[in-house]
């Protein structure tokens, strides 16, 4: 079975001054049913890929083949097998929502009958409603449905749950995994960690217009040895020093977030004793202890070596 | 939802921007209610039939009352009097055509004018005309006016073919233009880019769309025009309506190339006045375009506007025959393929 998508050694650097090399040389596999998700901090270059990958864009060097095929040849093919949905869409206020899907239903020469869309992504009783009446997540059900009107077998959502409020955003966690059912393939961009480790079979994450690491969620974090978080604060001024807790028994990495020290530890019930014994041993007071999972988050700090907030400034430098 | 002519791209695309634009009331009144408005607005400005009076300032001097009297019996005369600074006011702002000073039995009787506006010189001859009568002056030849209040040679009948043709211009550039730059902001150009759609579907859904708009604005001008002024088009309307569609056409590819490559409402509005200033001055919708210098005729005539004007007043008010208009139909033809061509080229879908 040849994969959805591949890609081999992608660049893109748009002109201006300086020029931005937006992708610096990216490799990707979609394997035909899975969902792979593209993680990465403002101006990492995933929109980029992924609009290169939807034949929006084109590479500056590298290829893109989607679905077995290549755009330089079978541009209007692949379209027709494929639904995308833009990070910035504003679709037409003034129409409703089922003139809206009857429309991009017509472009494709097979597909669903826009009611069909309409109820993939359950919005029936707004059917007959114009778009400027809909709420944000609301319309991003909708952008989905226009991507999913022609029936395809690769769905390109770039950050589709942006900007929406939790209850909105398992909506469309609930359309994706029901497309996936039916044997769909998709390629999704997302800041959000948690949707990534919920939705994705493979996740790449994404800095500086490269991939810093790409396995399943479970293998990433596994992969960093430690796949537990302590975190804890000490009273006031008392600091103690930044290696402090660094060679405790189970601690594999020690950073400090904006006054809160984070230990990535392997196993909780032992480092958690040790640490406790040596803040009394340096009579620190501890304000608070916390330990959670290990998530993506720390997958991206251990290889960015910064966290995901910081990242646009990082960029910026 | 059954498939079929219903479902086919050009027909959905045509009709989602028709129902766009149903649903944008403004866009509706400015297409339909302004040129009815303008038209009716100047038709009754300029009405033809009675004559107007002549504005007459009578300035302080000598036997000013004797001057007033005899003015207001020879009729045709609005007789305004006041300071000699309230003449020279009321001549500047327009209100008098004419100031008329009586002077000592020795002094020549004195008309104050503006040679350069209309009417000044008609005004002073028609005073001086009644003054001389009045002191005995006999003309040796009959005379009888009749004024042109026929149909066809009225101002309103030159009004006309000039609304259609703004209205056909503001139409189809606005129409299609900012229409094409909204959706590029919106993204929703780059959308369809993703689709199967084909581009030339869009583009003819576009200019398809403008043509049913524009179509039935032109024909409540026409209709308007006939009941209340009783304008009507000596030559017939076949040729009209060649002139109108092909017109529609040409204005919309105008808009088209003018939106194929903005990003901004502001590039876009700016480039729209750029090119329909000069047309709204030279192509003679409000006055004849024959007035300005022969040095600049040619020019004047290759403007996409210029033919549209001046076939439908060749049609409207000379009765001139669809063979005879061929020039002005071959000009708008020409601008609308090489704009058409151009602007598909150059395109920019995001
Ligand atoms: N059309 C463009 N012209 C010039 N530069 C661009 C263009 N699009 C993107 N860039 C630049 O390329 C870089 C990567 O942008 P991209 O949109 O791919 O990032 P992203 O990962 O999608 O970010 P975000 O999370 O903010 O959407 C950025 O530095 C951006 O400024
Ligand atoms: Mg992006």
């Amino acid at each position: 079975m040849t994969n959805a998508i591949e890609c081999r050694s992608l660049t893109r650097t748009w002109p201006g001054n300086p020029p931005v090399e937006a992708v610096r040389g990216i490799n990707l596999c979609v394997e035909q049913g899975s969902c792979f998700g593209v993680l990465g901090p403002n101006g990492a270059g995933k929109t980029t890929t992924i609009e290169i990958c939807e034949g929006l864009v084109e590479a500056t060097s590298g290829e893109a083949l989607v679905l077995g095929r290549s755009w330089k040849t079978d541009g209007p093919a692949i379209r027709e097998q494929i639904g995308i949905s833009l990070q910035e869409t504003r679709l037409s206020e003034k129409l409703t929502v089922l003139e809206t899907l009857t429309l991009f239903r017509s472009f494709y020469s097979s597909g669903l009958e826009p009611d069909q869309a309409i109820e993939m992504v359950s919005l029936q009783e707004k059917q007959h409603a114009r778009i400027r009446t809909l709420s944000g997540g609301q319309k991003q059900r909708v952008a989905v449905a226009t991507a999913l009107v022609g029936n395809p077998r690769l769905l390109f959502l770039d950050e589709p749950t942006t900007g929406l409020d939790p209850q909105s955003r398992r909506e469309i966690w609930k359309i994706i995994a029901d497309f996936r059912e039916s044997g769909g393939t998709v390629l999704l961009t997302t800041h959000y960690m948690d949707e990534a480790e919920r939705l994705c079979d493979r996740v790449a994450i994404f800095d500086h217009g490269q991939v810093l690491a790409e396995d399943s969620p479970r293998n990433l974090i596994r992969q960093l040895g430690a796949e537990h978080m302590v975190m804890f604060e000490v009273e006031g001024a008392q600091t103690p020093d930044p290696e402090f807790g660094a060679g405790l028994p189970g601690v594999i990495s020690v950073r400090t977030e904006s006054g809160t020290r984070c230990l990535s530890v392997s196993e909780v019930h032992v480092a958690v004793p040790a640490l406790l014994a040596a803040i009394a041993e340096q009579n620190l007071r501890l304000t608070s202890l916390t330990t959670r999972q290990a998530t993506l988050e720390d997958v991206f700090v251990h290889h960015a070596g910064r966290s995901l907030e910081d990242g646009s400034e990082e960029v910026k430098k | 939802m059954n498939s079929g002519i219903l479902m086919h791209p050009l027909v959905q695309l045509f009709l989602a921007r028709f129902r766009e634009f149903l649903r944008t009331p403004e866009a509706v009144f400015w297409s339909y209610v302004f040129p009815l408005v303008m038209m009716v607005a100047l038709g009754l400005a300029f009405r033809t039939g009675d004559v107007p009076p002549v504005n007459v300032a009578i300035a302080q001097g000598t036997a000013e009352d004797q001057l007033a009297k005899v003015l207001e019996q020879r009729g045709g005369f609005e007789i305004i009097r006041g300071s000699n600074d309230d003449c020279r006011t009321a001549l500047r702002s327009g209100k008098a055509d004419v100031i008329v000073q009586l002077s000592e039995s020795d002094q020549p009787t004195r008309f104050q004018y503006d040679a350069a506006r209309p009417g000044g010189r008609d005004a002073r001859n028609a005073v001086n005309n009644a003054l001389q009568a009045e002191a005995g002056r006999r003309d040796p030849l009959q005379t009888e006016d009749v004024t042109a209040t026929e149909p066809g040679g009225r101002y309103i009948d030159f009004l006309v073919p000039g609304l259609i043709g703004m209205g056909l211009m503001g139409g189809g550039v606005w129409g299609v233009g900012y229409a094409i730059v909204d959706m590029r902001i919106r993204r929703v150009l780059r959308r369809m880019l993703g689709t199967p759609m084909k581009k030339h579907h869009f583009i003819a859904a576009m200019m398809a769309s403008r043509l049913v708009f524009m179509i039935p604005e032109i024909i409540v001008i026409l209709i308007l025009g006939w009941l209340m002024f009783g304008v009507v088009s000596y030559g017939g309307y076949l040729a009209v309506a060649m002139i109108v569609v092909l017109g529609a056409v040409e204005f919309s590819c105008i808009g088209l190339i003018i939106a194929s490559r903005a990003r901004t409402l502001e590039a876009v509005a700016g480039l729209m006045n750029l090119t329909m200033v000069p047309m709204w001055v030279g192509s003679g919708i409000f006055f004849s375009s024959e007035r300005f210098p022969d040095l600049v005729q040619p020019l004047i005539r290759l403007l996409p506007l210029t033919p549209v004007i001046s076939s439908l007043r060749l049609v409207m008010q000379e009765a001139a025959g669809p063979a005879d208009i061929l020039p002005q139909l071959a000009i708008m033809a020409g601008w609308a393929v090489v704009t058409f061509l151009t602007a598909v080229r150059i395109f920019r879908w995001d």
